[in-house]
C-alpha cells in the first residue's frame, strides 16, 4: 500500500533517486580532497597547534597561566566546558528523540549532527581535565577505581563526580549510536571501493552483509539506543547544572537550573548544527537533502528553546526578589548593572531577543540570516555560562573578596585549541565519512507522492 | 639390564686407601668447615666472601637506582637537648633600633623557625608585631654579608682588627674626631663597649638618630619637667584617649605594648559594659585612627594650632591662663574631647606624634592640667625606645661635610638611606679617612665604607636590652652564627683592645650590675640561668618623684603661631611609616613586603594616599587595583608615585610611606617604591615628617597597578557579615546590633539555622571541639596574625604580580571595611566609602564549618571532616578542581596556581627558593605542591603536638598546650582559640557568656555552622553613627 499525501512536502527534493543518493554522498569520500577542504583543514589544524601551545604552557607551568584568582576559581574553563556540552546536545536529540517521534526529516541531518555532538563532547571533556590543578592524577582519581589508598575513594556527594559519569555515559552512548548508524554506509563505500580503502572501509563496516536479518537488527539496535540516549539528553545538562545548583553561591544556588540548562543546551546545539550544516550543504551541494524545510524546522526549535531560556532568565530575577535573600538579590542586580553588565546584556540580546526574529517566516527561511543568527545564539550561550559562572563568583557573600576576572592569552588559547580540535575532527569526518546517512535517506525518498505524480 | 661392576672412586685418596680418607669417610660432613669469621691466617672465610658478595651485589644494585641527594647531615654526637621533631624554646629579645619586643624563639633541630611573644615581659606581655614575627626570616637572608670586608675584599677578622686599630690609633694620635653613628641602642652592654672604645680613643662621639625621630618629645619633656626623656604611657588606665597624629597602635614608639594596654580598655562584656573613648585627630587614616571612636581629619599644618586650642579649652575649665595660639581653629569633636578629658581627669591621655617640641610641650601642659601624670603617664619610668638626637645628627652631617671627622663607624645604621640628608652624608663620606660599618648587608651606607665588620643577626647574638629603667631583657643565640660575622659589641671591644668575648663581657656586667639588684637567687649562676630562662629581669623602680610643669607656654605659643596655621591652602604631604615595612631596614623581608597594609590593603609598593575630593577634582577613577601615577614635586625634588584614593584622608593632604625605594637592600626590596626620606625637613630644630608648603602634585595619565589584596572598600550593608552597635545600645541590650535572618515556616518564624537537611557532624565530637572567638572590638587590624600564620604554616610569598592577579596565599586575612553614607537600597552608592568613614576590621580564616560546603563538592574527598570539628585538607589527595574554593562562602581557600618553591620565577619567595631561606620552613607543615588547594587548618600540627604532650603526661590538654599561631601572636588578645568541650577553656567561657551577647556567626543563615564566632564591634559613640 502506497502511503502518501499530496500535502506532504518532499523530504528530499530535486527528484533524487536511490543511486543519486549513493553517488552524491560517496563521491565526497571517494574523490581527491578539494582545495577548499585542504585550506579549511589546514586552518583548523593550525588553530589546533597554536592553541596547543597554550594547553602545553598550562600543563607545564600551572593553572596560574589563566586569569583565575582566589575569588574566581572557574571562568573560561568551565564556561567552555558547559558551552561545548550544550552544543553536544543537538546530535543525540535529533537522532534519538526525533527517531522516537518518527520525525523522518531528521535522516539527512542526523549523521553530521551526531558527529558534531561527539566532537563537541570531546572538546567539552577537555576542560574538566585541563582545569584541574593536577590532571595527571585527577583523570583517574576522579574515577571509582580500586586503588591502594585504603578506604579513600571518590566522593559520591560531589556533582563533579556526577559529571564524570554523566559525560562519559553520554559520550559512549552517542559514539555507539553514531557508529551503528555508520555501519551500513561504510558497507556501501566498501562495496564501491578498491584497494586499501576497500580494506579499511571493510573493517569499519564490521562485515555488514545487508541481509534482511542484518537490517532488522540494525533497526532494533537503533531503537534501543535511541531509547537509552533520550533520557541522557535530559540528564547530562541537568547534571552539569547541578555543579552550580547544589552550591551555596548566590546566582548558582537555583532549582530552576536543570530545565533551564537543558533548554539552553538544545538551543545552542541546534544553532551549532545549523552553522555547520549551512556550510556543509553549500560546499557539498547537498541542497536537495538538507532543504529549506529542515532549516525552518530547526529555526522553530531555536525559537522555542530560546523563549524557554528567556522565561528562565526572568524567573531567576523574580525568584531572587521573592527569596528575600540580600545576597541573592544583589547577585542578580549585579549581573545586570554591575561591572559585568556588558556580558549580561550580550547574553540577553543574543539569547532572548535575537531568536524572536524567527517568528517571521522569511527570516526562518533565509539562509544568510539563519547563518548569522545561529552564530549569534552561540555567542549568547557562551555569555550565558560566563555570566552564571563569573558574575556569580566575582561578588558573592563577603565583599572583601570581591574581585574581577580578566582572561589571559592562555585562557583564549585553550578555547582556541578546542575550536581547532573540533574543526579538525569535523573536517576529517566530512572528508572520510559519509556526511549524510545514505541508508536512512533512501528510506525517505518516497515519503511524498509528488514525484510519482510527475 | 646388565650388572654394572664398574667401581667409581670418589678420588685418588679412595683408590690408594689413604688412612686419612678412611677416617673421614665414615662421617657425613667433613670435620672442619671454615665457618669462623676469620681463619687463622687472617684471610677471608667463605662466609665473609658470601657476605661481601651479597653486600657488593646489593650495593651495586642500590647504586644503580638513582637516589636523591639529600643534604641532611646527621648528628655525630647528638646534643642532649635537641631531639628531632621536638621544638626547643629560648627566651630572647627583639631589638631593631629602638623597637623592642621580648620574645621566645622556637627552634627545631637547632634552627630558629618561629618567634613568639614572651608572656613574662611586663612590657610586651606576650604580644608581637608583624615585624617581629617576620624578623626570623631576616636571619636566613642570603644577602647578608658573610664575613668582614676591607675595600670590598674579603679579609680575616684578625687582619681587619689590626688594620682598623692601626687607623684608629693614627687618627687618635692626630687628635682626629671619630663618630659612631647608630639608631637607638637599647643594649646597655653594647653601650658599655662603645664607652670602652671612647675611653681608648678619646675624641669619639656616639651620634644617635632615629629614622622616625621623637627628639621633639625629649626636648619638650626636658623643658617641661627638667627630664630629657620620653615617659611611659599606660593606655590601659586611660578612659579617654586623644591622639593627635600618633599612630600608637601601628608605628609610634612601642605599638605592641600600647596595643596590649589599649585592647584591655576596648573589650566589653556583660560584666564590664564599659570601654575607653578614643578621639583621634589626624591627616592620614592610620591604624590607630581607624580604631578611634571619633576621628577628625586635620591638616598637618593645623596640628600645633589644634593642640593649642585643646589646651585653651581645658585651661578654661581648669581656670588656667589660655595660650595665645589655637585661636579661630574650627574642627569637629575638639570641644567634645576637651569636655570628656576634663570629666575624666587623671584617667585620660593625650598623645601626639609631632616631633616639634612646642607641640609636645603643649601636650604635656594639657596632660598636666588633666592630672594624667602619675596615672597614665609615668615620667619616673622613661622609655629608651627613641634616643635619637636630631641636633647631634645635624651637627654630625655638618662636621662630615666640613671634613672635621676623620673616622666614622656606622653601627647598624643606614643614614645614607634613612636620614633626610642621606645623600649629603654619602657624598661627604669620601672625605673621611676611616669608614667602618657593622651593617648586615651591602646597603646604601655600607657600600660606601672602607671596612665592613658585619654584626650577627639578633638570633645569633648574646645581648641585653633595657627598654625602660629596671626592665632588662636578655638575648641569647638560638643558632650558631651562620656566617663569619661578629657581634658589633665584640668588634668595639676588640678595637678598644679588650680581648673579652662579648658573652663574658655581658655575663660579667650582669654579675656586677643586676645580680645584686635582686635577692631571690643566691648564686649568680642560678640568677643567670633564671634570667636567661625568663628572658627578662625586672626590678621595680623605686623613684616616685612628682614633676611640676615648668614649660614656657608663651614661647610654645609663638613657635606654634610661627609654624602652624589654622587654614593653610596648599597641598601638604605626610611621611608616615607603614605597619609592615616600618623604617625600611627589614625591607628585604618578603613576608613584610607582601603583608597587606592594614588600611590600604596594598602590598609591595608605597603610594600617595589622596582624598576622595582630590581624586574627583583630578578626574582620577580608581577601578579595582588600577590607578595612575602622580607627579610629586617638593622643592627641587620630583618623582612619580602611584595614587590610592584613601577615604578618611584629610582634604588638601597626601600621605606617602617611608621605608621604600631601597636600592641596595637585596633583590626583594630593591626597586620597590620610592624613597621619600629626603623629603623630610627641619622645623624648630627637629626633623619634621610633614611638608606643608611648596608641594605640587599633578595627576598623570600613566597607568599603574598597585597590588592590593582587597579592592572592595565597603561591606555593602551586609549585616550577616559585619554587625556592630554603640556602647549605649549595648548597655541596654547585650545583643544590640544583632541582625539575624529569619525564615517563615508553617510553625511560625524560625531562625534560619533551625531547619536543616543535614545531620551534621557535631554529634561525633566527643573528645575535642576546636573553636575560635574573635573579638572585633579588640582587633586593631595590625596584621601580626597574618605574618605569624605565614611563618607557622609555610605560606608562600607570591610576589607583586601575583597579588595583582588576586592570588595572595595568606591563610588569615584581615578584612577592612569602611562605612558608606548611602542608603541600604542604593547599591551603587554603597560601594563608595564615606569621606571620613568608620572602619571595621574582621580577621577571616577558614571558619571550619560543621556543615562545610567545601567538603561535599570535592570529587575525590580531599577535604573531609574530623571528629574534632576541623575541616581537614589532604593535599596529597587534591586534584585541584577548585570547586571547594568556589563553594566557600568565606573565600578562604587558596590555590597553588604555580609551583612556588624551587622556582626561579618566584625568587622573591626566599623562604622557599634558596637553601638558606628554606631553613625557616616549619618541618611540621608540608610545603604544598603546584595545583593543590590549601587553607587554614587551625594549626592542626600544634593541636596534635599539644594533645600528644598532654597524653604523655596522662592529662587532658589545656589552653596552655594548644594555641594557634594567629591567636598567639595577637597583641590585642582578640583571637581566642580552644576546646569548647573543655569548660575550663577560655573559648568555652567566652562562648557561654557571649552566646546571648555579642557572639555571631558570619553568614549564619547559610547554616554552614562555622566554628569561628565573632564578637560584635561596639563603638563608644553617643549615637548609632552617621548611619552607614
Amino acid at each position: 500500500m502506497q502511503v502518501s499525501s499530496p500535502v506532504r512536502e518532499p523530504l528530499v527534493t530535486g527528484g533524487r533517486t536511490i543511486k543519486n543518493v549513493t553517488d552524491d554522498v560517496c563521491r565526497r569520500v571517494e574523490e581527491k580532497p578539494s582545495k577548499s577542504w585542504f585550506l579549511a583543514f589546514t586552518v583548523s589544524f593550525g588553530i589546533l597547534l597554536v592553541g596547543g601551545y597554550a594547553v602545553w604552557m598550562t600543563l607545564w607551568d600551572g593553572i596560574g597561566m589563566w586569569g583565575l584568582n582566589k575569588t574566581i576559581g572557574w571562568a573560561w574553563d568551565i564556561t567552555n566546558f558547559v558551552w561545548w556540552v550544550g552544543i553536544g546536545h543537538a546530535g543525540t536529540l535529533i537522532s534519538a528523540v526525533l527517531l522516537l517521534f518518527r520525525q523522518k526529516w531528521r535522516t539527512s541531518i542526523n549523521r553530521a549532527a551526531e558527529a558534531m555532538t561527539i566532537f563537541a563532547v570531546i572538546c567539552a571533556a577537555l576542560f574538566p581535565v585541563l582545569h584541574m590543578g593536577r590532571p595527571w592524577l585527577g583523570f583517574y582519581w576522579a574515577l571509582p577505581l580500586p586503588n591502594t589508598f585504603g578506604s579513600l575513594w571518590v566522593n559520591f556527594n560531589s556533582p563533579l563526580l556526577w559529571d564524570v559519569f554523566a559525560i562519559s555515559t553520554y559520550f559512549s552512548v552517542s559514539l555507539v549510536f553514531w557508529y551503528i548508524g555508520l555501519v551500513p554506509d561504510f558497507a556501501t563505500i566498501r562495496d564501491r571501493a578498491k584497494g586499501v580503502s576497500k580494506l579499511i572501509y571493510g573493517m569499519l563496516s564490521l562485515g555488514w552483509s545487508g541481509s534482511a536479518k542484518a537490517w532488522q537488527r540494525y533497526e532494533t539496535v537503533s531503537l534501543v539506543l535511541a531509547g537509552l540516549a533520550t533520557p541522557l539528553v535530559l540528564s547530562v545538562h541537568t547534571i552539569v547544572s547541578f555543579d552550580f545548583a547544589t552550591s551555596v553561591i548566590p546566582g548558582w544556588h537555583t532549582t530552576i537550573f536543570p530545565p533551564y540548562f537543558v533548554a539552553g543546551a538544545i538551543f545552542s546545539g541546534f544553532a551549532m548544527v545549523l552553522t555547520l550544516m549551512l556550510v556543509t550543504r553549500k560546499v557539498y551541494k547537498l541542497e536537495d537533502y538538507i532543504t529549506l524545510t529542515h532549516i525552518e524546522l530547526m529555526n522553530i526549535i531555536i525559537l522555542l528553546t530560546g523563549s524557554i531560556v528567556g522565561v528562565a532568565y526572568t524567573t531567576e530575577f523574580f525568584m531572587a526578589w521573592y527569596s528575600g535573600v540580600e545576597a541573592e538579590q544583589y547577585a542578580f542586580i549585579n549581573r545586570a548593572f554591575g561591572p559585568y553588565w556588558w556580558a549580561y546584556w550580550s547574553m540577553m540580546t543574543c539569547n532572548v531577543i535575537s531568536p524572536q526574529l524567527f517568528w517571521f517566516k522569511r527570516i526562518r527561511r533565509s539562509l544568510v540570516l539563519t547563518f548569522i543568527l545561529s552564530i549569534v545564539v552561540n555567542i549568547g550561550m557562551w555569555f550565558e555560562r560566563f555570566v552564571i559562572i563569573v558574575t556569580s563568583l566575582h561578588r558573592d557573600w563577603v565583599p572583601s573578596s570581591w574581585a574581577m576576572f580578566s582572561p589571559t592569552v592562555y585562557d583564549m588559547g585553550v578555547y582556541l585549541f578546542s575550536f581547532g580540535l573540533f574543526f579538525t575532527l569535523f573536517f576529517l569526518f566530512a572528508k572520510f565519512f559519509p556526511v549524510v546517512n545514505m541508508a536512512e535517506v533512501k528510506s525517505v525518498l518516497k515519503s511524498t507522492s509528488g514525484n510519482i505524480k510527475e | 639390564m646388565k650388572d654394572n661392576k664398574k667401581t667409581y672412586w670418589k678420588g685418588l685418596e679412595q683408590l690408594t686407601n689413604d688412612p686419612e680418607f678412611v677416617k673421614r669417610s665414615e662421617k657425613e660432613f667433613p670435620e672442619y668447615l671454615p665457618i669462623a669469621e676469620k681463619n687463622e691466617e687472617g684471610g677471608s672465610s667463605r662466609r665473609d666472601f658470601l657476605k661481601m658478595m651479597g653486600f657488593g651485589i646489593a650495593a651495586a644494585s642500590l647504586a644503580a637506582c638513582e637516589a636523591p641527594v639529600r643534604k641532611a647531615i646527621p648528628y655525630l654526637n647528638k646534643p642532649v637537648d635537641v631531639d628531632p621533631g621536638v621544638p626547643n624554646y629560648y627566651a630572647s629579645t627583639y631589638a631593631n633600633g629602638g623597637d623592642y619586643c621580648s620574645i621566645v624563639v622556637k627552634t627545631r633541630e637547632g634552627r630558629p623557625i618561629k618567634i613568639e611573644g614572651n608572656k613574662l615581659s611586663k612590657i610586651t606581655k606576650g604580644g608581637v608585631s608583624a615585624q617581629v614575627e617576620a624578623s626570623v626570616l631576616s636571619l636566613y637572608d642570603k644577602e647578608r654579608l658573610q664575613g668582614p670586608l676591607a675595600n670590598g675584599k674579603k679579609i680575616s677578622w684578625e687582619d681587619l682588627d689590626k688594620e682598623i686599630i692601626k687607623e684608629l690609633d693614627a687618627i687618635a694620635s692626630r687628635g682626629g674626631q671619630i663618630r659612631i653613628v647608630s639608631n637607638t641602642v637599647l643594649s646597655p652592654t653594647t653601650k658599655a663597649a662603645i664607652a670602652e672604645l671612647n675611653n681608648k680613643y678619646g675624641k669619639l662621639e656616639h651620634v644617635v638618630y632615629d629614622p622616625q625621630s621623637s627628639y621633639g618629645m625629649v626636648l619638650a619633656n626636658e623643658k617641661s619637667f627638667g627630664k630629657a626623656v620620653i615617659p611611659s604611657y599606660d593606655f590601659s588606665k586611660a578612659e579617654v584617649i586623644v591622639g593627635v597624629g600618633a599612630d600608637f597602635l601601628g608605628t609610634w614608639l612601642s605599638p605592641v605594648e600600647f596595643t596590649k594596654q589599649y585592647s584591655k580598655t576596648r573589650k566589653v562584656s556583660k560584666k564590664k559594659p564599659e570601654m575607653s573613648r578614643h578621639f583621634q585627630f589626624e591627616s592620614n587614616l592610620s591604624l590607630t585612627g581607624s580604631n578611634a571612636d571619633y576621628r577628625t581629619t586635620i591638616k598637618p599644618s593645623q596640628e600645633g594650632q589644634l593642640v593649642a586650642a585643646l589646651y585653651n579649652l581645658i585651661a578654661k575649665k581648669a581656670g588656667a591662663p589660655a595660650m595665645s595660639a589655637g585661636k579661630g581653629l574650627k574642627v569637629d569633636n575638639l570641644e567634645k574631647a576637651a569636655k570628656e578629658l576634663w570629666a575624666n581627669r587623671g584617667k585620660g591621655l593625650v598623645v601626639a606624634s609631632s616631633n616639634d617640641e612646642a607641640v609636645q610641650m603643649t601636650v604635656n601642659a594639657i596632660n598636666n592640667l588633666l592630672g594624667n601624670y602619675g596615672s597614665t603617664i609615668d615620667l619616673n619610668l622613661p622609655v629608651n625606645y627613641r634616643q635619637g638626637d636630631d641636633k647631634a645628627m645635624a651637627k654630625f652631617v655638618k662636621d662630615l661635610q666640613a671634613g672635621r671627622v676623620q673616622g666614622v663607624i656606622f653601627f647598624n645604621s643606614n643614614p645614607v638611606y634613612d636620614y633626610k640628608d642621606g645623600a649629603a652624608i654619602g657624598k661627604a663620606l669620601s672625605k673621611v679617612k676611616l669608614t667602618i660599618a657593622t651593617n648586615d648587608r651591602m646597603d646604601e651606607t655600607t657600600s660606601l665604607v672602607k671596612y665592613v665588620a658585619p654584626d650577627h643577626h639578633f638570633l645569633e647574638s648574646w645581648n641585653d636590652a633595657e627598654p625602660k629603667p629596671g626592665h632588662y631583657s636578655l638575648s641569647q643565640p638560638s643558632i650558631t652564627p651562620l656566617f663569619k660575622t661578629r657581634q658589633a659589641g665584640e668588634s668595639f671591644l676588640a678595637w678598644a683592645g679588650n680581648k673579652t668575648e662579648f658573652y663574658s663581657y655581658l655575663n660579667n656586667r650582669w654579675k656586677s650590675d643586676h645580680f645584686p639588684q635582686q635577692s631571690k637567687q643566691s648564686s649568680f649562676d642560678t640568677f643567670w640561668k633564671q634570667s636567661l630562662y625568663d628572658g627578662v629581669f625586672e626590678v621595680p623602680v623605686k623613684e616616685n618623684a612628682v614633676f611640676a610643669f615648668a614649660g614656657n607656654l608663651s614661647g610654645a605659643a609663638s613657635a606654634i603661631n610661627k609654624n602652624y596655621k589654622t587654614n593653610n591652602s596648599g597641598v601638604e604631604v605626610i611621611l608616615y611609616q607603614k605597619v609592615g615595612i616600618g623604617s625600611g631596614n627589614q625591607a628585604n623581608n618578603p613576608w613584610l613586603q607582601e603583608m597587606p597594609d592594614p588600611i590600604t590593603k596594598a602590598t609591595w609598593d608605597n603610594y600617595l594616599t589622596v582624598s576622595q575630593s582630590w581624586a574627583n577634582e583630578n578626574g582620577i577613577k580608581v577601578i579595582e587595583e588600577n590607578t595612575v601615577l602622580a607627579n610629586v614635586t617638593v622643592g627641587n625634588q620630583s618623582f612619580k608615585v602611584p595614587v590610592i584614593v584613601q577615604p578618611g584622608q584629610a582634604d588638601g593632604t597626601v600621605g606617602l610611606a617611608l621605608g621604600y625605594g631601597r636600592t641596595k637592600a637585596g633583590k626583594v626590596a630593591n626597586g620597590v617604591g620610592v624613597n621619600v626620606y629626603p623629603l623630610a625637613n627641619e622645623v624648630n630644630g627637629t626633623v619634621n615628617y610633614t611638608i606643608t608648603s611648596g608641594v605640587k602634585i599633578e595627576a598623570t595619565t600613566e597607568a599603574h597597578t598597585v597590588a592590593r589584596t582587597q579592592t572592595h572598600e565597603t561591606y555593602m550593608e551586609r549585616h550577616n557579615v559585619i554587625q556592630e552597635t554603640v556602647l549605649s545600645e549595648y548597655k541596654k541590650d547585650p545583643k544590640a546590633g544583632l541582625d539575624q535572618m529569619m525564615i517563615a515556616t508553617s510553625q511560625g518564624t524560625k531562625k534560619a539555622t533551625a531547619i536543616s537537611l543535614w545531620k551534621g557532624h557535631k554529634q561525633s565530637y566527643n573528645n575535642h571541639h576546636w573553636m575560635m572567638a574573635i573579638d572585633m572590638n579588640a582587633c586593631t587590624g595590625c596584621g601580626a596574625c597574618t605574618v605569624a600564620c605565614q611563618v607557622e604554616n609555610n605560606v608562600p610569598v607570591v610576589g607583586r604580580d601575583e597579588v595583582i592577579n588576586r592570588r595572595e596565599m595568606h591563610w588569615i586575612r584581615i578584612d577592612r571595611y569602611y562605612s558608606s553614607d548611602a542608603a541600604p537600597e542604593d547599591l551603587q552608592g554603597l560601594e563608595v566609602a564615606s569621606k571620613n568613614p568608620e572602619v571595621t576590621f574582621q580577621p577571616v580564616m577558614c571558619q571550619q564549618c560543621n556543615n562545610a560546603p567545601c567538603e561535599t563538592v570535592c570529587p575525590v574527598a580531599a577535604t573531609t571532616h574530623s571528629t574534632e570539628g576541623l575541616n581537614m585538607m589532604a593535599y596529597n589527595r587534591c586534584i585541584g578542581t577548585r570547586y571547594c574554593a568556589n563553594n566557600c562562602p568565606y573565600k578562604v581557600r587558596r590555590f597553588n596556581w604555580f609551583k612556588y618553591f624551587e622556582n626561579d620565577k618566584f625568587d622573591k619567595n626566599t623562604p622557599m627558593n634558596n637553601d638558606l631561606g628554606r631553613m625557616v620552613l616549619n618541618p611540621d607543615v608540608v610545603v604544598r605542591s603546584r595545583g593543590v588547594m590549601e587553607k587554614c587548618t587551625f594549626c592542626v600540627q600544634r593541636i596534635q603536638y599539644g594533645k600528644l604532650s598532654a597524653k604523655k603526661e596522662g592529662r587532658r590538654p589545656t589552653d596552655e598546650d594548644i594555641n594557634t599561631a594567629c591567636a598567639q601572636a595577637c597583641p590585642a588578645d582578640a583571637i581566642v582559640f580552644g576546646d569548647v568541650l573543655n569548660p575550663e577553656s577560655k573559648v568555652a567561657k567566652i562562648m557561654k557568656e557571649e552566646e546571648e551577647g555579642r557572639a555571631y556567626a558570619m553568614l549564619e543563615e547559610l547554616n554552614v555552622s562555622p566554628n569561628v564566632y565573632y564578637l560584635r564591634k561596639v563603638r563608644n559613640k553617643d549615637t548609632q553613627k552617621n548611619k552607614a
